[in-house]
């Protein structure tokens, strides 16, 4: 296991707005999100109901949606929104610094 | 509103019409009815992941759980008659169970081949059915499949992946026709010759012979081909013999009104079994056979049994699953009269439908693992609203496809001026 670190993902340009990308680490897998008000959050990389992958799939507001099933979470918070999405995603913190967005991963 | 509901069917639709229902807050009894016993399981996977692991067990297990926990019972038997009159569904041996309303879920069965000794042919609809093709289909084995629509294609994918020298036999010119546009299907039958499905067009099956232990299917100008196992996928018939025989209106399907309700206003229908009026369509009557329309109906029969007077809108959408190869498609393509082609920098082909009116009737592609998902949803979205997509920029890969289907000018303005943000 890594040690809880924050990790440089990209440039704050490489993510549209209302846009999702994921990116990698210590072979694990996450989603970085990009809120229509221009802000940052992070969750798993996978929905919790059957793995597909969340850069996959549509951002609609502060809403994720599975590619797969149309699960849906709320990203900022990680709340499953109702059936199939019944597990919480993880999250994790975001900033910004110098034009560059970090994740910090526990 | 009803104060016992009853739902015949423990299918994708029936059991997300029952958690909808408890959802919505409706707190007298519901009873799922069916009469398979591995019940209830997602059917998806059975023709995908679940034929190809030979040790996986019936997919979707915390259905029931679910179900349990929501106070829903689920009961296994077989209902023989709906008396309308008394308002009670009776069962084989003379059980019975009284409803205030009822939601007809029975879904749709497998066709029978039509042929002499079409008996012989295995089917794939349930979890026994699984059991036993899994059983069959061993490496090595010689397969043929009957039917190149989604479920035979799958079913071949899964049998060669399984070490099975498989043959398909469709009768049409090419694989999935009137399902998908052609560009599509070439892209999934030169898969499967990669994967050295054998598949042949044009070929119209007149029977099936045992021939010692292994079959000969008979095909008509041509020769014969030998198989061990012989399989059918030759379409799925609704199950509306109950609705018929209760005197319910029933043509393609038991016919629903646009909340779901038969021509009995206790009683409503939803999912592969009913034949409902589209808005988009022009209130065309369409009857569909996928997850995707047994969820969004069973959500919407739900409200609907609880006096819900909003008429259904989604808009169909339906994916298949090819080896590492998805495809996808939103809202109805025989409605297009004109189609625009979008080449993404990757090389994926975005097929979109244009009824003459401008609107977007169908988007369709097919890509690796679900990169074509969020396209296709952006899809069903602009179908939803009636958008009408300029065809220049739905043909442009440098237009951001969001903007252009939901002509989202906002959305278009804040990616432009994101160099002036910075937090």
């Amino acid at each position: 296991m890594s040690a809880s670190t924050w990790i440089a993902v990209c440039a704050v340009d490489d993510v549209e707005f209302e846009d999702v990308v994921p990116f990698d680490h210590a072979g694990g897998d996450y989603a970085l999100y990009r809120a229509p008000d221009g802000s940052f959050y992070a969750t798993e990389g996978h929905c919790t109901h059957e793995r597909a992958r969340l850069c996959d799939g549509l951002v609609m507001g502060s809403i994720i949606e599975c590619p797969r099933h149309n699960g849906r979470f709320d990203y900022r918070t990680g709340e499953a929104k109702g059936a199939p999405a019944i597990i919480d995603l993880r999250t994790y913190r975001t900033r910004v610094d110098d034009g560059t967005v970090y994740v910090f991963i526990d | 509103m009803g104060r016992r509901i009853v739902v015949i069917g423990g299918g994708e639709c029936g059991t997300r019409a029952a958690l909808a229902l408890r959802a919505c807050g409706f707190d007298g009894p519901i009873s799922v009815v069916d009469s398979d016993p591995f019940a209830p399981y997602e059917r998806p996977p059975l023709s995908k992941a679940a034929l190809g692991d030979a040790t996986a067990g019936p997919p979707g297990g915390g259905v029931l759980g679910s179900l349990r926990s929501a106070s829903i019972e689920f009961v296994y038997g077989r209902i023989e008659a709906i008396d309308r009159r008394a308002g009670r569904v009776l069962f084989e041996g003379r059980r019975e169970m009284s409803y205030d309303r009822l939601l007809i879920a029975t879904g749709a069965r497998a066709s029978s081949l039509s042929v002499p000794g079409g008996e012989h042919a295995l089917r794939l609809r349930t979890w026994q059915d699984v059991l036993r093709l899994r059983d069959q289909l061993q490496p090595g084995m010689t397969a043929v499949v009957i039917g190149g629509g989604f479920l035979g294609l799958e079913i071949a994918a899964c049998a060669a992946l399984r070490g099975c020298s498989v043959t398909v036999l469709e009768q049409a010119f090419h694989v999935l026709e009137r399902l998908v546009p052609a560009s599509i299907a070439s892209v999934v039958a030169a898969r499967h010759r990669r994967e050295r499905v054998d598949i042949r067009c044009g070929a119209r099956v007149a029977a099936v012979r045992r021939a010692g232990r292994r079959f000969a299917v008979e095909v008509h100008d041509s020769d014969a081909f030998v198989a061990d196992v012989v399989i059918a996928a030759v379409g799925a018939r609704p199950n509306t013999d109950l609705a018929g025989a209760a005197g319910l209106r029933t043509e393609a399907g038991i016919v629903v009104d646009s909340r779901f309700a038969t021509s009995d206003g206790a009683i409503f229908a939803a999912g592969d079994c009913c034949s409902f009026p589209l808005p988009f369509a022009d209130c065309a009557r369409l009857r569909l056979e996928s997850w995707r329309n047994a969820v969004d109906q069973g959500d919407a029969a739900a409200l609907a049994l609880l006096g819900a007077s909003r008429p259904y809108t989604a808009v169909p959408w339906f994916w298949s699953d090819q080896y590492d190869l998805t495809l996808q498609i939103a809202g109805v393509p025989s409605l297009g009269a004109r189609e625009v082609l979008r080449v993404r920098e990757d090389g994926v082909e975005i097929r979109f439908d244009l009824a003459s009116d401008g609107r977007l009737v169908s988007a369709s592609a097919i890509g690796e693992g679900d990169s074509v998902a969020k396209d296709i949803r952006l899809a069903v979205l602009a179908i939803g609203r009636g958008s009408c997509p300029s065809s220049v920029d739905l043909a442009d890969p440098a237009r951001p496809l969001r903007a252009v289907l939901l002509n989202d000018g906002a959305h278009a303005r804040r990616n432009d001026e994101a160099q002036r943000i910075r937090r």
